[in-house]
């Protein structure tokens, strides 16, 4: 049992409340790939988004430069959320991690079907939070109530009204 | 957390799953959306929404505010990740295959089913290039050695109809795993109250919602859900799930969506391009029923053993095939299966045979005759002179339909009451 089978609730949902600037590695330009609908639906929900992609470095997507590492980002970022295999994960981690101090990284989320528990455990030691096997996305839609919209089982019951995640 | 329903009770969900009151007015009630379509902000807003790269609400084909409420309520009710509604359960069961199958595609059904789903399965399905190969559910080795490599699914009814018989569920899913291939359950007669299919291994839920989750005979519906737990990708049987789908633009919906996206493939592509929408009228009804579910759950089982043993002491009674009954065969089954009790839809034999069957439904003051389960009321049938009349007589004999047999759906009227119209009525046999 890692602990990363299931994650609390306040632990999500304090993170998406937090996180407001996620470098997305692994972005795609194609509208059909999962990166891309993230992308898309965390920029409409006010997140700046930043792309990376070493092959559409200095290219755009949705809006955004792409740039080719983590550490070509200019400015700040809180959460560094991997569209890529396992195995790519645990050195986009090992990124995070070096870049933590100077970045202000707080989280290392790995997409929906992504799972590396030695990369995560480093991040751990480091002190950063690992996620894995989650999407953003998701996770937001369950809080904002937005995900039970197409039927999907949010898991959340309460008397009070929805409010932004 | 107090924010997570894994912490709330079955009776909790059963009132609140997915019914957080209204974002703007408060209104409690979930209120009844009755719309066709829904405003877009702007053209990307409506690019995104069609594109399924944001949550929201197109058309109520797809989709409508109070209809998915009871989506995520019984989504939450059976634990599963998902749920979809159809106009009827018939209308479930096609698109939950719908999502599955190619055309020579192949599946293994139980043979104890509701007699309508037999012709679906057997001739409906048939013309869709759909085979159906059934087997008696009786032994799991049955459906393993009726698998072909062109088998897509295993579908059984948990708790059969025409009632009594249970099947074993958790051994039918280790065939179905073995195979992997994902294995269906009908749960609408013993409901996720009474019998909980994902915790033995089942992959699909569909339900005739219209049964004991409404419970008050006043609306059809039907649900699919996903326990959210089948691998689509460890078989390659599952191309439409993931691989691009070109009836979605490319989109690969089981890596995009992950634990709904058969859910979601179900919703953007069978349920958009066949159209078998639930209305928000009878979404509201069937939320307003499924509230008391659970009280309601184990009146009908209370009094439905309380009429089995009624039946199994009366002289004019062979047989009687309710699985709560020590002389059941299923007796063992159902403490396993359906610990609060095996449900409230059973048949009986009387030694008057067919004649005497029609004279008995006919001679009810109480029971309601006619061609439904799952009603506060208490309904009396002859399968051989109804539902199951355009079945062959090896077919009727085979899910347990013969002449002989009557088939009651035990309501919640007083327990005296219903056992005094069957009494008055057997004298007339």
């Amino acid at each position: 049992m890692t602990g990363h089978d299931h994650y609390p609730a306040a632990l999500l949902r304090g993170i998406l409340r937090r996180c407001k600037t996620i470098a997305m590695v692994g972005a795609s330009p194609n509208w059909v790939r999962p990166s891309n609908f993230a992308m898309k639906y965390l920029q409409l929900k006010g997140y700046r988004i930043i792309p990376v992609n070493p092959a559409r470095a200095g290219g755009e997507i949705l809006g955004e430069r792409v740039y080719g590492s983590l550490a070509d980002i200019p400015g700040p970022f809180s959460m560094v959320d991997i569209y890529r295999h396992a195995e790519a994960a645990g050195e986009i981690t090992d990124q995070a991690i070096s870049l933590a101090a100077d970045k202000g990284i707080e989280v290392v989320w790995m997409q929906l079907g992504v799972r590396n528990d030695a990369a995560a455990a480093r991040a751990e030691a480091a002190g950063l939070t690992a996620v894995m096997n989650r999407c953003p996305k998701i996770e937001y839609g369950r809080f904002s109530g937005e995900l039970g919209w197409s039927g999907i089982n949010t898991g959340i019951i309460s008397a009070r009204r929805y409010s932004v995640i | 957390m107090a924010d997570e329903t894994d912490d709330y009770g079955i009776e909790t969900r059963a009132i609140h799953a997915g019914a957080r009151p209204d974002a703007t007015t408060g209104a409690r009630s979930t209120p009844i959306y009755q719309t066709t379509a829904y405003v877009f902000e702007d053209i990307d807003h409506a690019a995104s929404l069609f594109n399924l790269q944001t949550f929201g609400y197109i058309y109520s084909r797809l989709t409508n505010p109070t209809v998915a409420v009871l989506e995520e309520r019984i989504a939450s009710l059976e634990d599963g990740s998902a749920a979809v509604a159809a106009a009827s359960g018939h209308a479930a069961q096609f698109l939950a295959f719908f999502s599955l199958l190619e055309p020579g595609d192949e599946f293994v059904s139980s043979r104890n089913l509701y007699g309508g789903s037999i012709t679906q399965f057997g001739l409906s399905f048939k013309r869709l290039g759909w085979t159906c190969h059934f087997v008696d559910p009786g032994k799991a080795e049955n459906f393993a050695a009726a698998i072909t490599p062109k088998c897509k699914a295993i579908f059984i009814e948990g708790l059969a109809n025409p009632g009594g018989v249970i099947v074993d569920i958790e051994a039918v899913a280790e065939v179905a795993r073995a195979h992997a291939i994902p294995l269906i359950v009908d749960n609408t007669l013993a409901t996720p109250y009474l019998c909980r299919p994902f915790e033995w291994g089942a992959d699909i839920i569909i339900h005739s919602a219209t049964k004991f989750i409404g419970g008050h005979g006043n609306s059809l519906g039907g649900l699919v859900v996903e326990s959210g737990k089948f691998d689509w990708f460890a078989s390659g049987k599952f191309p439409g799930l993931t691989e691009p789908d070109p009836a979605y633009h490319g989109l690969t919906f089981a890596e995009t969506f992950g634990d709904f996206g058969y859910s979601m493939k179900t919703r953007a592509v069978a349920l958009r391009d066949f159209g078998p929408s639930l209305s928000p009228q009878n979404a509201y009804l069937l939320l307003q029923g499924v509230e008391t579910l659970p009280l309601r759950m184990a009146r009908h089982c209370d009094n439905a053993l309380a009429v089995a043993n009624y039946l199994e002491a009366h002289p004019k009674v062979d047989w009687v095939s309710y699985a709560g009954l020590k002389s059941s065969p299923y007796k063992a089954l159902a403490e396993k299966y359906t610990p609060r009790g095996p449900g409230a839809v059973f048949t009986f034999g009387l030694s008057g045979g067919y004649d005497a069957g029609v004279r008995l439904v006919e001679a009810c003051e109480l029971f309601s005759h006619l061609a439904n389960v799952g009603d506060t009321r208490s309904l009396i049938l002859h399968p051989a002179s109804t539902t199951h009349r355009q079945l062959s007589d090896e077919q009727r004999e085979a899910c347990g339909a013969t002449p002989d047999v009557v088939r009651l759906s035990v309501g919640i009227e007083t327990i005296g009451d219903i056992i005094a119209d069957l009494d008055q009525a057997l004298e007339k046999v």
